[in-house]
């Protein structure tokens, strides 16, 4: 081919040859560009190919999904036997939720993801509405889920499974956020009572391991608390989650604060704004969205952490499979109960994990160039 | 009662802009301003320098309370500023400051920059601010970039907004503190205009620069300050081409060797 010259400054911008771009290119630029990368491409594959298809015979061609119990699965075929699972799911979902209430919790749960669009979704028309619902959303819940005011009650002790998980995990995030903050700006006060106040609880929390307080919290405090006080068990879990959570999201919203230079609170003030104005109108806003890797963080191990429960005997999914694994029916059949579970937990983290990549990006896009 | 150098009679303090009076400050056990006392008349361009850690920053800072002052008083335009944060709010609300450092808010839109505090602290109409935000855009000369974001824009029209957000709130008395210091020289004239445009309004202005043309333009008085001691204090024409201290003088011939 002839090259073609132009007039200098007027060099119109030209495609990319086909070696740069293309699928071809990036297998070469990715997979081959230099001999360890050519072995670990291959030990890569050779792994994969070693690991899928058992995998998948065992989760889905060889796996049986009816039948009556682990001997009736066994004669099918023999992979996973999901019947056990399919039996429980109920109780995996519920827990010892009264049958004739579970639309309560299923509406709850609609609710949950009503109430989840304006906060994560900015560009929503009218979304101050939608934010005021999401406030009120909590006692919503709360009165479906507890019963009472024309509904029957139903004790936080039926509670169980995936929904027990929810209840802890959505109370732990919805208010350890807020608190955490409170106890980051109180760790920087310039009054001396409430930045001991605040350094001393989150030090402390933070040295004792989440068991300990729901220990605590499941005995201790009848020592505690006067004689005959009713103090629902599930109740003091969720404030010891949230505190515990509460730390932990004070220390990664402290690290934000301290990355914003101070003329940004100088100038705040020098245009007449109040400490509580700045804070929330002009440091809060920059601070959160660089502690937003490290808030989301938190809330996953939050959400993993909830399992911990089962230590002071409430039925969160790992206690409802371990229970359900001494039914001499399905016995031995742990790979399946953990699996399932494990996929539970999964697909709730991954998906905070990746709604924290997308909302980075898209703060980044929006402020920066 | 106080003196001022240029004005023979003597007036009340809230005549004043600013009245300074055996102003002293310390950090820690740093003596910054030693028995400061400068009355500044409503209107009056005051342009400051003096050598890296001289207390300049200082000064200008106490004026909005930045800085608290630990002996002496203050009177901001009548208000003398004590713990009492209504006075602190009520001078504010009538001092204006622009950095070196522009200190623009980046998650926030050029337009609302400008908005925040009327909006926040005067509580006016949202449509409201932002006709009076765009107004002052325009005065910078820079209405067509209100929609984008501090960091999408060059210093010198950071800058600009700065000084937008900054006369948003219609404030009498206006404080620089170096504006043009953090520019690359390009752009340091394009801010200058725009102060040399403001200070023809009849503001008071503060202006910590060593931009001596400036000061020669647009001051009614140069102050001289070293060691947190206002050395010498004189109409630019006096200061420039009769310096009376050493410490002035060795201070002109070297800031002047650069230019
Ligand atoms: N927050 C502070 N704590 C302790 N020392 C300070 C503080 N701010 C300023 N100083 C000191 O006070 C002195 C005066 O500072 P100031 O910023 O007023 O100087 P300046 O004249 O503005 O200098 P420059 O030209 O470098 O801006 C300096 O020695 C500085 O180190
Ligand atoms: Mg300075």
């Amino acid at each position: 081919m002839k090259p073609i010259s132009y007039k200098i400054g007027e060099h119109p911008d030209l495609p990319p040859p086909a070696s740069v771009t293309g699928p071809l290119a990036w297998v070469r630029n990715n997979l081959f560009s230099s001999p360890t990368n050519v072995v670990m491409t291959l030990v890569s594959v050779w792994l994969l190919f070693e690991l899928i298809p058992p995998m998948l015979n065992w989760m889905l061609f060889d796996a049986a999904f009816s039948g009556e119990n682990r001997d009736a699965c066994r004669a099918q075929a023999g992979g996973a036997c999901w019947a056990f699972i399919a039996e429980r799911f109920r109780l995996f979902t519920y827990g010892f939720y009264p049958a004739e209430e579970r639309w309560r919790v299923n509406l709850a749960f609609v609710l949950l993801l009503l109430a989840l669009v304006p906060v994560l979704y900015d560009r929503l028309p009218l979304r101050k509405y939608g934010l005021y619902y999401s406030m009120v959303f909590p006692l919503i819940a709360g009165w479906l889920l507890l019963g009472g005011w024309g509904l029957a009650p139903v004790d936080t002790d039926q509670f169980g499974g995936f929904m027990l998980t929810l209840v802890i995990g959505v109370t732990g995030i919805a208010f350890s956020l807020p608190i955490g903050i409170l106890l980051a700006m109180g760790r920087q006060s310039s009054l001396p009572v409430i930045r001991l106040v605040c350094v001393g609880f989150i030090e402390f929390i933070r040295g004792v391991p989440l068991i300990t307080l729901l220990f605590v919290a499941s005995t201790m405090l009848n020592y505690f608390l006067p004689k005959g006080t009713v103090f629902d068990l599930l109740l003091r879990v969720l404030i010891m989650v949230t505190l515990f959570a509460s730390a932990y999201m004070a220390e990664v919203i402290r690290g934000g604060l301290q990355a914003i230079p101070k003329g940004q609170v100088e100038a705040a003030e020098a245009i007449g704004m109040k400490y509580w104005q700045s804070m929330r109108l002009v440091v809060l806003p920059q601070a959160l969205k660089i502690s937003i890797p490290g808030i989301v963080n938190t809330f996953i191990g939050l959400y993993k952490d909830t399992t911990l429960v089962i230590i002071i005997g409430l039925l969160d999914p790992l206690g409802i499979g371990r229970s359900s694994l001494a039914d001499t029916k399905w016995t031995g059949l742990h790979n399946e109960v953990y699996l399932f579970v494990a996929i539970f937990f999964f697909i709730s983290c991954f998906s905070m994990s990746r709604y924290s990549l997308y909302l980075e990006k898209k703060l980044q896009t929006e402020h920066d160039h | 009662m106080s003196e001022n150098p240029n004005d023979s009679q003597p007036r009340e303090d809230s005549e004043y802009a600013v009245v300074m009076r055996n102003v002293h400050k310390w950090f820690g056990p740093f003596h910054v301003l030693k028995n400061l006392n400068l009355n500044v008349t409503r209107g009056e361009k005051i342009v400051i320098c003096g050598p890296s850690g001289s207390g300049k920053s200082t000064l200008i800072r106490c004026i909005n309370r930045l800085e608290e002052h630990q002996e002496g008083d203050i009177i901001v335009d009548g208000t003398e500023l004590t713990n009492d944060l209504k006075h602190i709010d009520k001078v504010r609300s009538e001092v204006g400051m622009v950095f070196q450092h522009f200190n623009l808010f980046p998650h926030l839109t050029v337009l609302e920059n400008c908005t925040l505090a009327p909006i926040w602290v005067k509580k006016m109409p949202k449509a409201e601010a932002e006709e009076i935000a765009m107004k002052y855009l325009e005065r910078v000369k820079i209405p067509e970039q209100a929609h984008k974001y501090p960091g999408q824009l060059s210093g010198g029209q950071q800058q600009r907004v700065a000084i937008a957000r900054s006369l948003c709130k219609r404030p009498r008395i206006m404080l620089f503190d170096e504006p043009t210091s953090a520019l690359d020289p390009e752009m340091i004239k394009e801010v200058l205009d725009v102060m040399v445009e403001l200070a023809g309004e009849g503001i008071t202005m503060l202006c910590v620069t060593h931009e001596m043309g400036f000061a020669k333009t647009v001051a009614d008085r140069v102050i001289f300050m070293d060691g947190g001691e206002i050395i010498e204090q004189n109409s630019p024409q006096e200061f420039f081409d009769n310096p009376q201290h050493d410490r002035t003088k060795l201070f002109l011939s070297q800031i002047l060797d650069h230019t």
